[in-house]
């Protein structure tokens, strides 16, 4: 993956570079005015020169440019989406129309639904966006709008101003992006970069203020008191999951007189459904790394680690390239900025174990040994990596703490609840029309979240339930739609904030099915250490299993089994939450509970109906041939992937119950609606 | 744990510890990572071999390689089929897609087609949860693939080794 193309375009002036030969700027011998000096510079010798060009260099890397530049959301999902088809062709196209123009592959923008997502900026004219972009549709893009001038409006999604945009474009004719309702109700902190700029690029970083809140810590000189002054103020709490306030972990960990001290982020997402923190390493890796410079420095941490899943390959590769440019310059590394502070910045790949967002299984993993948590206390901010003080924070967490110090802890505290603080980025997923990362202020309500950020239930089903904070979280129904989402409100309601995963269901799932999918993924991940947690979850998903365990296959003493089983979930459920040793464990009940709690009717008819009202629970389906509706027309059996169903042309077909899988592919293609399903 | 080891894979285990320093425990996890990366999955001989450089025995390695999902002691096939289950794919019906997957390859989740050709393993989220259900073949994305079109995709992957 190549970020810009600098051969399409003269050389740009670097931003990071020193302005000439007078600038004694290295890692090796620091200037405390590094970071300052790019924004306002220089500042050791006055020279007209010098000036300009750092203003140029400046005004390049806020995209000012006397060329288009061509943005393309190169995220993830974006790729996954046909990105990499268009990135294929466009070199070509724009060769063919012999044109010059800057490429830039940025990261998500949070629009998910609309990728892949293609951007362009003339000189002086705004950004212009345009959505679900196909080779053919990048083609007529270059076409018309970068070969003749003319906007097409019939492509474009909207615009968003750049500063340098004249006042009469034509691209303003179109929505102003940020006007649409899936972002007009979103306040952007956390992901203010995201998708904006590229995440490879420091200059672009620090044109944005990047850095500038560490270097004026840096220059206070009273070792990181300041940023633990705003951080405790802003009342910013942990966004892992467990919402702990960072401002008291850090003052903890601060008080520690142990050296070396060591700050770890946890970027080890496991939630399935969750793809937050992926998209802000993706998209602006170096708001998570200054947060981190801020935090080792209010801790006096001098060395930090940043654990990653290894399922995220292009959130580590940005991050080792990011780490690696801070080090050339010396913004990490022995005596930053000529300071004194020290902070050395390693990458850990997880290895795909979902208990390993626990802090001290994830520990364990760091030292090289099975993730496995031990008891708390001691604390990690006593006893950590290595016996040293250790202090724990989440991606989220770390993206907040620049603008934190940069704006103020009041200004901070002034967005959210009374108890809730600042926003929080959901990644909305599901049977979701707008799916993608949101970033809301926290109190926003499930319904304002759900319906007018996120445009409501996919082809205009009806709402069931909205699944929040993962496999320790709970379901939502539409009574609690009103609820506040905050950390407290959402404890209250039987869910919890969690990592920030927010699945939206409609009336086609079923609750049993999902509480089931919950406890087969804590069965599979749960580190086995606790018995509770072990042996409790396996029975757990024994008994859901049974639930849905078709008539035919059982026996009459399995059905007394099933009966009573059922009526032990609760007893079972709670005995786990209280003895087990992690978060994980105690957390590993809740999607049973919660949806027993609000979805009971819905296990009633599976355990005494023996049927599945949102038709999600295949096994409990038999699926047959209506005879004198088949036309015998094979299509259906052309479809099966099981090849069970048989019969010639033109006479009625017949499925073979045995070898059915029950995925209704059949009854899908049936042009006739002779398959049936009960 | 086997004595005797070969020779070959002894010398490309012994090229990836050069970059790591003996007896330091906190690299194990990454030195497997790198065995894997070469080998495709974790050679009995090199876990003995790697448990040799950093002091730490044979047991203790393979409790680690056993624990995290990422490490197979198996090896794999040709193509790696990763079939995501994350609950966004869940509600949007990968656990039907994977049944189908396993069906057409006649394996069952994390295992290998007798010809060699397909592994087939699940993943706990990719993060591409808004083209859900997702399916990855050796690190393509198929994006909102549904049961009917699995013959064609595992198809494409099959003729492009005939070629």
């Amino acid at each position: 993956m190549t970020s810009t193309s600098p051969t399409r375009v003269p050389q740009l002036e670097p931003l990071m570079a020193p302005c000439c030969s007078r600038c004694t700027h290295s890692a090796e011998t620091p200037c405390i005015h590094y970071v300052t000096c790019r924004m306002s510079g220089p500042q050791c010798h006055e020279d007209p020169a010098c000036t300009q060009r750092m203003a140029a260099a400046r005004a390049a890397a806020l995209h000012q440019l006397t060329v288009p530049i061509i943005y393309l959301g190169a995220g993830t999902c974006g790729l996954a989406s046909g990105m990499d088809q268009v990135i294929s062709i466009l070199h070509d196209a724009l060769d063919s129309h012999g044109i010059e123009a800057v490429i830039k592959e940025v990261g998500c923008f949070g629009l998910c639904h609309r990728e892949p997502m293609l951007d362009v900026k003339k000189p002086g004219r705004p950004r212009v966006c345009f959505d679900n972009v196909d080779v053919a549709k990048a083609l007529a893009i270059i076409e018309r709008y970068l070969v003749h001038d003319e906007v097409p409006h019939d492509l474009a999604m909207g615009y968003i101003s750049t500063p340098d945009s004249m006042s009469d474009c034509p691209e303003y004719l179109l929505p102003n992006l940020y006007d649409l309702p899936v972002l007009s109700r979103q306040r952007r902190i956390v992901l203010q970069n995201c998708g904006l700029i590229d995440p490879n690029s420091l200059d672009e970083y620090v044109a944005r203020g990047g850095y500038a809140a560490f270097a004026r810590a840096l220059a206070a000189g009273d070792n990181g008191q300041m940023v633990l002054d705003e951080v405790l103020k802003s009342g910013l709490r942990g966004r892992g999951g467990g919402g702990f306030p960072t401002g008291r972990k850090w003052q903890l960990t601060r008080q520690q007189t142990n050296t070396p001290k060591y700050l770890v982020c946890n970027a080890d997402e496991g939630d399935p459904g969750a793809f937050m923190d992926r998209s802000v390493l993706e998209g602006d890796p170096h708001r998570v790394i200054e947060g981190m410079l801020l935090g080792a420095l209010a801790i006096g941490a001098s060395y930090g680690y940043i654990y990653c899943r290894a399922e995220y390959p292009q959130a580590i590769a940005r991050l080792l390239h990011s780490i690696e440019e801070l080090e050339k310059v010396g913004l990490l590394g022995d005596n930053i900025l000529g300071s004194g502070f020290s902070f050395h910045l390693k990458l850990k790949q997880g290895a795909g174990a979902f208990v390993c967002g626990e802090e001290t299984a994830l520990l364990a993993s760091i030292e090289g040994k099975r993730g496995m948590p031990r008891v708390r206390p001691p604390y990690p901010a006593q006893s950590g990596l290595w016996g040293q003080p250790t202090c724990i924070n989440n991606v989220e967490t770390f993206a907040n703490v620049s603008t934190i110090v940069d704006k103020g802890g009041d200004w901070f505290a002034g967005v959210g609840t009374q108890r809730s603080k600042g926003t929080k980025v959901f990644a909305l997923t599901g049977k979701i029309k707008h799916g993608g990362l949101v970033e809301v202020p926290m109190g926003m309500t499930l319904r304002e979240v759900v319906f007018e950020v996120g445009g409501g239930i996919l082809n205009d089903r009806p709402f069931k339930a909205v699944q929040i904070g993962g496999p320790s979280g709970g379901c939502l129904p539409t009574a609690l739609l009103e609820t506040p989402v905050d950390y407290d409100n959402l404890i209250a309601a039987g869910a919890m904030m969690g990592s920030g995963g927010l699945v939206v269901m409609d009336d086609q799932t079923c609750m049993v099915d999902l509480a089931r999918f919950f406890m087969e993924f804590i069965r599979n991940e749960s580190c086995g250490k606790c018995i509770p947690c072990r042996e409790g979850t396996t029975r757990m998903l024994e008994i859901l299993e049974r639930i849905v365990r078709p008539y035919r296959d059982e026996t009459t003493e399995q059905t007394l089994q099933r009966f009573k089983s059922v009526i032990m979930l609760e007893e079972l459920a709670q005995v786990i939450k209280d003895t087990s040793l992690c978060g994980l464990g105690q957390t590993a009940p809740n999607p049973v509970l919660a949806t027993l709690r609000y979805f009971r009717d819905e296990y009633e008819a599976h355990v005494f109906g023996r049927t599945c009202p949102a038709g999600a629970c295949r096994s409990l389906l038999t699926f047959t041939i209506d005879a004198d509706k088949c036309r015998g027309c094979t299509l259906c059996a052309r479809n099966c992937p099981a090849g069970c169903i048989m019969g010639s042309a033109k006479q009625p077909h017949i499925i073979d119950d045995t070898k059915c899988l029950r995925c209704g592919v059949c009854q899908d293609s049936c042009r006739f609606d002779a398959v049936l399903a009960e | 744990m086997v004595t005797h080891v070969c020779k070959c894979t002894r010398d490309a285990v012994d090229e990836i510890l050069t970059e790591y320093p003996a007896g330091k425990r906190e690299t194990l996890i990454p030195i497997l990572q790198a065995v894997q990366e070469t080998f495709g999955y974790l050679p009995e001989d090199a876990l003995d071999v790697v448990g040799k450089h950093l002091g730490v025995s044979a047991a203790k390695v393979y409790g680690v390689a056993t624990f995290y999902n990422q490490f197979r002691l198996q090896p794999v096939g040709q193509h790696i089929v990763r079939v995501c289950r994350g609950t966004a794919c869940h509600v949007r019906g990968s656990k039907l897609l994977l049944d189908t997957i396993a069906g057409e390859l006649k394996v069952q989740p994390g295992e290998t087609t007798a010809d060699g050709e397909f592994t087939l393993e699940t993943v706990a989220c990719l993060g591409a949860c808004s083209i859900a259900p997702v399916v990855t073949v050796d690190g393509d994305f198929h994006g909102a693939l549904q049961p009917r079109h699995v013959g064609k995709m595992l198809k494409k992957y099959q003729k492009h080794e005939e070629r």
